[in-house]
């Protein structure tokens, strides 16, 4: 029924220059199919896809005269290849030809109010509405060349962007387009193709501006040709959110360069004719600080006041033998290449913005806010990003661009530097992971983790997922919610059961790649290597036996046997095994550690995953950095209120001197018309756990605080 | 302020700035030449490695007066018309960005090894590489791709 409807309000537009346009029509609001129960959510990424429905038919494919296919991707891709995958896909379903697919991102679309890029969700949110959306493109063209040709659609075929009748016909898509968008009835079937008749889906090919980043082409928001936008920094507060009392500008003012000088909310700002000149009238700002909200408090006494409220473990079931252990992780900036940056060209009546936002809609009430404009003035333009991990859900950088434009009347782009973006940014929130089992004999009777964190902000409204899904949910509980839907053991751990209790601190925090999986899963699986050798199992043996996922069961064996677990190793070198279950999807990590050298390094690294896409080498082996960098190097301190960091000089990101010489990813083949699951942050709890593992093994010790790199 | 004479990817630009000016904001805020990339200012990350006098520099930390006429060579300027360099076509075929902020500058550093070093091994990889940060850790096939350069050039 719901079907129906939104067929109903499907149009087909005739542009002015020809082309096909399926989609582009608001569909109205209506309700997604299935309003879930709460308790039948697995996974937050069902929720995404569930909330996107409503919208399947709200996105924008043109078949244009010149033969190229354009697809409007309402999500940001910020180097995790979305834009490439989908190509893939809509180049596929279509017959259309590949080369001549583009995909671009998405200005902020107001009637598209749940585009929020999240939780490995952007290629399966987008499967199902980009698929039916390029077969339906594909039967209108099939329809205009029977008619053009007047012939039955029987017989008619399609390949590589052409359309080929008996009799030697043949009509290229474009010379077909304008005819196509005024098809009324399809006269062949709109259904999408079987999964398994995909010839491009399923293949590797390199990401599609793969030569526009070798060759500096590729535009990042600060390359973007605004004109006479000018470079803008911002006096911060030594401390997280101190404000500004007092402030003098006369010697900025009068510096070489200087454009502008303004007072925002978050400090004083500076326009200049380039960035070296506003950092420079920057630091001759003269300012009174007002203590932020953290002044006085230091990691000592956050983690002090986590230990305090991480709930206890309630008693362990009389006559079994039980194991606790407690881990800490840090603050952990997401430290992305780009820094928050945004250009802002606001006039009176209008305001256009240029900032990679994972969402945007949110993003442009909040400016709209912050400029006294209504939200519908608000064009937010959404460029290619230089990495994000979770940082661009938030969108500080655009709201001050768009303030400061406002203020001096001229366009602007602020950057926020590296200090700025590590000082004054977002953390993964500080967490304590209180975790305890219960055997008997060979029986689990009992699997508790009681997690303490520093509160994660989602203010963001991931929670809209939730509720375009038709699940209310009151703001302050999303953390709750989100937590246990993201939330997943893979294991028969008989009684199993986890619990958040958050804290607000006063530190800006955020999502960072995997949310609380990053955390509180990689405790779980460096958990479980203890209780396995505690109860004299393999490592890998007892996992394999516990196991209630059969995707991460035949990961880990993957891995066990590219990696010949139970090999001998010399002193000081050992395995280490993890795995992961979330999204839809599972991933195993094995991992050789060498603890013999000035610092521990991986020497050979392997990954199984099973997602029911290929193309995922790239990310598997990255967020084995990720982990390597948040588990063993770097984390964040709170001094007295200030960050403790401010570069990659003291914030220890990996180098490729930490990159194993020996990596392999076994990408588990599709099955058989199988959806695809998330991949973007299913690395990083198993990769993490893994290293740890191994370094345990090899070195004989249970870390306990991380990053080990400071703690051991 | 004076005016400043640059050979830059094989064009002559002028520039009125002052001589303490570095060369990343010259490049990017004053020439539009916008391939170089700040990731840090202060020279440790590596994004904006370009060549100057033939020479790997940080150019957020080059001041402008001591450039002189040395030639400068950013991302922009290593194809040749419209044939990538070998190094960028090896990272091209391996695959290598993905958000590719970090990307010119390791390509930069990695061509100047190659130049210095034309069959790396690992440890000389890792020695020479080690001072570009990549946020979304492609090393593993930066490595690759600075193997596959090697085996082409």
């Amino acid at each position: 029924m719901a079907e129906l409807t939104r067929r109903r309000f499907l149009q087909y537009t005739l542009a002015g220059t020809g082309s096909l346009v399926v989609g582009g029509a608001f569909v109205g609001a209506d309700r997604a199919e299935a309003a879930l129960d709460l308790g039948e959510i697995v996974d937050f990424g069902d929720v995404v896809v569930l909330a996107e429905s409503p919208y399947a038919n709200n996105l924008v494919l043109e078949v244009r005269p010149d033969d190229r296919v354009r697809f409007e991707l309402p999500r940001l891709d910020k180097g995790q290849g979305i834009a490439t995958a989908l190509a893939m896909l809509v180049a596929d379903e279509l017959d259309a030809d590949y080369e001549r697919t583009d995909v671009v991102l998405s200005d902020r679309r107001s009637d598209r109010p749940f585009s929020i890029t999240g939780n490995s969700a952007a290629v399966r949110a987008m499967w199902g509405p980009v698929r039916s959306l390029a077969a339906q493109a594909r039967a209108r063209l099939i329809t205009a060349a029977a008619l053009r040709w007047r012939i039955p659609v029987f017989g008619i075929t399609t390949q590589n962007s052409v359309v080929r009748g008996p009799g030697g016909r043949s009509a290229t898509y474009g010379e077909l387009a304008a005819a196509a968008a005024a098809v009324l009835i399809p006269l062949v079937s709109t259904s999408p193709k079987s999964i398994s008749q995909y010839r491009i889906v399923g293949t590797s090919k390199a990401r599609k501006n793969a030569r526009a980043i070798v060759t500096g082409e590729q535009k990042y928001t600060l390359d973007t040709p605004v004109p006479n936008a000018m470079p803008t920094v911002v006096a911060r507060s030594p401390d997280i959110g101190g404000r500004v009392a007092a402030w003098s500008g006369s010697a900025a003012q009068s510096m070489p360069g200087v454009l502008g000088v303004v007072a925002i909310p978050s400090g004083i700002a500076i326009t200049a004719r380039t960035f070296a000149q506003a950092f420079a009238a920057r630091d001759a700002l003269q300012i009174t600080w007002s203590p932020g909200p953290v002044r006085g408090t230091s990691d000592a006494q956050m983690r002090s006041q986590l230990a305090q409220v991480n709930a206890p473990l309630p008693g362990a079931p009389p006559f079994t033998r039980t194991l606790s252990a407690t881990f800490e992780f840090p603050f952990a900036a997401h430290a992305m290449m780009e820094t928050m940056a945004a250009i802002a060209d606001v006039r009176p009546g209008s305001a256009e913005v240029w900032f990679a936002s994972q969402a945007p809609n949110w993003l442009a009430s909040e400016i709209a806010k912050a400029i006294g404009v209504p939200a519908s003035q608000v064009k937010l333009h959404v460029p290619f990003a230089g990495g994000s991990f979770g940082r661009r859900l938030f969108g500080e950088a655009a709201i001050e661009a768009a303030q400061v434009s406002k203020a001096l009347g001229m366009p602007v782009k602020l950057m926020w530097t590296r200090s700025d973006d590590m000082r004054h940014g977002r953390f993964r929130p500080m967490a304590r992971c209180q975790l305890r089992m219960s055997w008997l004999g060979a029986l689990t009777v009992q699997f508790q983790h009681r997690i303490a964190s520093a509160r994660t902000d989602f203010s963001h409204g991931l929670g809209d997922a939730l509720s375009a899904a038709g699940v209310s949910v009151l703001p302050n509980l999303f953390g709750q919610v989100g937590f246990q839907t993201m939330v997943s053991v893979p294991y028969r751990f008989g009684d199993a059961d986890h619990v958040l209790t958050e804290r607000d601190f006063g530190v800006p925090t955020g999502s960072w790649r995997s949310v609380f999986s990053g955390t509180m899963t990689a405790a779980n699986e460096i958990f479980v290597d203890e209780v396995a050798r505690e109860r004299n199992w393999d490592e890998v043996s007892f996992r394999v036996a516990h196991l209630d996922d059969a995707a991460a069961k035949r990961c880990l064996q993957k891995v066990a046997s590219l990696g010949a677990w139970g090999r001998s190793m010399p002193p000081g070198h050992a395995q280490g095994v993890a795995l992961h279950a979330e999204y839809r999807s599972a991933c195993a990590y094995l991992v050789e550690i060498d603890t013999t050298g000035a610092e521990p390094r991986l020497t050979r690294a392997f990954c199984a995953v099973d997602v029911g896409v290929r193309g995922l080498q790239a990310q598997m082996q990255g967020m084995l950095f990720d982990a390597w960098s948040a588990m063993f190097r770097a984390g964040n301190h709170v001094d007295d209120g200030v960050v403790r960091e401010s570069s990659y000089a003291d914030f220890h990101w990996a180098r490729m001197r930490h990159a194993p010489p020996t990596t392999e990813v076994y990408v588990f083949p599709a099955a058989s018309g199988a959806q695809p699951g998330g991949a973007g942050e299913l690395g990083i709890p198993a990769a993490s756990a893994a290293c740890v593992n191994a370094f345990a093994r090899a070195t004989g010790t249970k870390p306990r605080r991380f990053p080990i790199g400071e703690f051991s | 302020m004076p005016i400043y004479t640059l050979e830059v990817n094989g064009q002559t630009r002028t520039v009125d700035a002052p001589g303490d000016l570095p060369l990343l904001y010259v490049l990017r805020d004053l020439l539009g030449v916008t391939g170089p990339k700040y990731g840090c200012g202060v020279g440790v990350c590596g994004a904006c490695t370009s060549h100057v006098g033939g020479q790997a520099v940080r150019p957020c930390i080059v001041p402008l007066h001591s450039v002189g006429a040395q030639p400068v060579k950013t991302i922009e300027g290593l194809a040749t018309g419209g044939v990538l360099h070998p190094v960028q076509q090896a990272w091209v075929d391996e695959d290598v960005a993905q958000c590719g902020f970090c990307q010119p500058g390791q390509i930069m550093a990695a061509v100047k090894l190659l130049e210095q070093n034309p069959n790396p091994n690992d440890a000389e990889i890792d020695a020479a590489m080690s001072d570009n940060v990549c946020r979304c850790g492609t090393y593993v096939r930066i490595r690759a791709a600075i193997k596959r350069a090697a085996a082409n050039l």
